[in-house]
């Protein structure tokens, strides 16, 4: 780890008209650091979300980038080109719908092997030994690598987006619901590699999720976002355990006990 | 020639092949970047060549010399019409022979015999996007051609070899044109994909319903896309024409019977022709020479004609002669 931060992020806002999509919203990224963002539906996380990960431009706030030479780069300042680079090599972003994230009539191969065959990698043998190695990584069977993610669970299909985002090795992964839509036993396996890959390859990431025991596994430290705002933020396990603000003391208690 | 005094030379008014003739020349200056342009209503349906049509019109003047090539034949039905009408509305000299036409306004082949420096090669395009079935939005395909991003098209190449083991494009294969943008070289055979890089001849690209013009300036390298560990590679045949006995060109498969009969001879009609009448013939005991031939002495062999034959031919028998 070092001492710098991967991202600053700063004073960012997101209007939509007259109406809030997050406003002023401040934090740093360290490398290796989950960040998870929770928080009820419509409560700006996604939209916080998208203009991080520059899929859509803030209305004002500034965001910069630690790039790989150390050089911090304003993100919305960069141009297209440099910014959807950084998107297929450095960055990941897994949707929560897999369908959204993943090329539903080619190949798990030829999905996991896109984002080499883009940043220039030609021989064929080397890209399907390396999406071998990154489906058995996410525990798909080497023998579905030439079926369409069309033929697969809902769960392989999340794994198999994972898959596709960190084989450039991305130093940061974006993640919306990731867990959305799938059974608890499937959630926690996939609760499992996530954590795993993360601590293995030293990710950093940032985490949306209303579930909030999806956030006390995955990441360390927590923003709760109500109406645009982040109305608190801290270690995660503080924030869980001890919540300050009304509305994080309301979502803890909240939550289903069984 | 008086009953056509209606139309303007070469049916297009004046200012439509201004309009055009700007497309075709920043087409010529981006090589292989599809510039849009106002595709006008044409006296046939799409699909029929409109695109190339318009681009011929364009640039043909009165001493130009059209010929016109449909899957390589000079006598098929577009083929024909095509010609019968740039003889009517520019009154214009056409031809069959590939050496001698100026313009040669073809669907879907590249002519056997080597083009040369000055002649212009007009393709007619039914999808000038080369991402299209990759990536259905031309918003995003634009943005791609923009920001050079080219990997999706190899997906489609690894897609081929996971399948089939090799990469089973046999048409309207994904070409480089000058290092920059990715082309789609129209539906012709990836056979004839060698002849575009380099070639000393003019080629234009005319896309009629979807309003796309494309240029490969001559001399301008253009080059197949491919994985180092499977390169690009031409189709080839086991068998020579079945008519003219040509090796390296391109055959059909034409079916004579509902017996299963069928032989394999050349899709360029011109050349084969050429080749059956020369008095160096192979077929008469000569030797071949010019392009695509290639037959010596001790390989050549007599096929008669199927109208000097008595037996049908058969599959294969250009082996069996060998």
């Amino acid at each position: 780890m070092t001492d710098e931060p991967l991202l600053r992020v700063s004073g960012l806002s997101k209007f939509y008209g007259s109406r809030v999509g997050c406003e002023n919203v401040t934090f740093d990224l360290w490398p290796g650091e989950v960040l998870a963002v929770v928080g009820e539906s419509g409560s700006g996380k996604t939209t916080l979300l998208n203009c991080l990960s520059t899929r859509l431009l803030p209305s004002s706030g500034t965001a910069s980038y630690r790039m790989r030479d150390g050089q911090f780069r304003e993100l919305y300042r960069m141009s297209e080109a440099e910014r959807r680079f950084l998107m297929r090599t450095d960055w990941g972003f897994v949707h929560q719908n897999p369908a959204d994230g993943l090329r539903m009539t080619v190949s798990a191969g030829a999905n996991v092997g896109e984002r080499l065959m883009a940043v220039g990698d030609r021989h064929y043998g080397k890209i399907r030994a390396t999406a071998v190695d990154w489906l058995s990584r996410v525990e798909i069977d080497e023998d579905r690598i030439d079926d369409e993610p069309r033929a697969f669970s809902g769960g392989m299909r999340q794994r198999l987006q994972i898959a596709r985002n960190l084989v450039t090795g991305p130093r940061l992964v974006f993640m919306d619901e990731p867990t959305g839509g799938l059974d608890v036993s499937v959630q926690a396996r996939l609760l499992d590699l996530l954590r795993g890959l993360v601590t293995d390859l030293g990710l950093a990431a940032i985490v949306v999720t209303h579930d909030l025991a999806v956030a006390r596994l995955l990441s360390q430290r927590m923003m709760v976002m109500k109406d645009g705002r982040v109305v608190e933020s801290g270690l995660t396990d503080r924030v869980l355990d001890d919540p300050r603000a009304p509305y994080t003391q309301l979502l803890v208690s909240s939550i289903l006990q069984v | 020639m008086t009953d056509i005094a209606t139309y303007n030379f070469a049916y297009l008014d004046e200012q439509t092949k201004r309009m055009i003739r700007r497309a075709i020349l920043k087409g010529i200056a981006i090589p292989g970047y599809q510039v849009p342009f106002a595709s006008r209503e044409m006296p046939m349906p799409y699909g029929w060549g409109t695109g190339g049509v318009q681009v011929t019109a364009s640039i043909i003047g009165p001493d130009d010399v059209l010929k016109v090539i449909d899957q390589g034949a000079d006598d098929t039905t577009n083929a024909v019409s095509i010609r019968a009408f740039f003889k009517k509305v520019a009154n214009v000299a056409v031809t069959t022979d590939t050496a001698t036409a100026t313009i040669i306004q073809t669907r879907h082949r590249i002519p056997e015999h080597p083009l040369s420096a000055g002649q212009v090669l007009v393709y007619q395009v039914p999808i000038p996007e080369p991402l299209r079935f990759l990536e259905p939005r031309e918003t995003e395909t634009r943005k791609m051609h923009a920001l050079e991003e080219y990997g999706l098209m190899h997906v489609k190449l690894y897609e081929d070899i996971a399948r089939h083991g090799r990469i089973a494009t046999t048409y309207a294969y994904p070409v480089k044109v000058e290092g920059r943008y990715v082309m789609d070289p129209s539906p012709t055979p990836k056979f004839d994909n060698p002849k575009m890089h380099r070639s000393p001849a003019l080629q234009l690209f005319g896309a009629g319903r979807e309003k796309r013009i494309y240029a490969v300036p001559p001399f301008t390298d253009v080059v197949s896309l491919d994985f180092e560990d499977h390169p690009f590679e031409v189709q080839t045949f086991d068998q020579p024409c079945a008519l003219c006995a040509a090796e390296n060109v391109y055959l059909d498969e034409v079916i004579l019977d509902d017996h299963g009969g069928h032989m394999f001879v050349c899709s360029d009609t011109d050349h084969c022709e050429k080749r059956r009448n020369a008095p160096t013939s192979p077929l008469w005991g000569g030797r071949a020479e010019g392009a695509g031939g290639g037959l010596d002495q001790s390989t050549s062999h007599s096929i008669p004609t199927p109208a000097l034959r008595a037996d049908p031919p058969h599959k294969g028998e250009g082996k069996e002669a060998q």
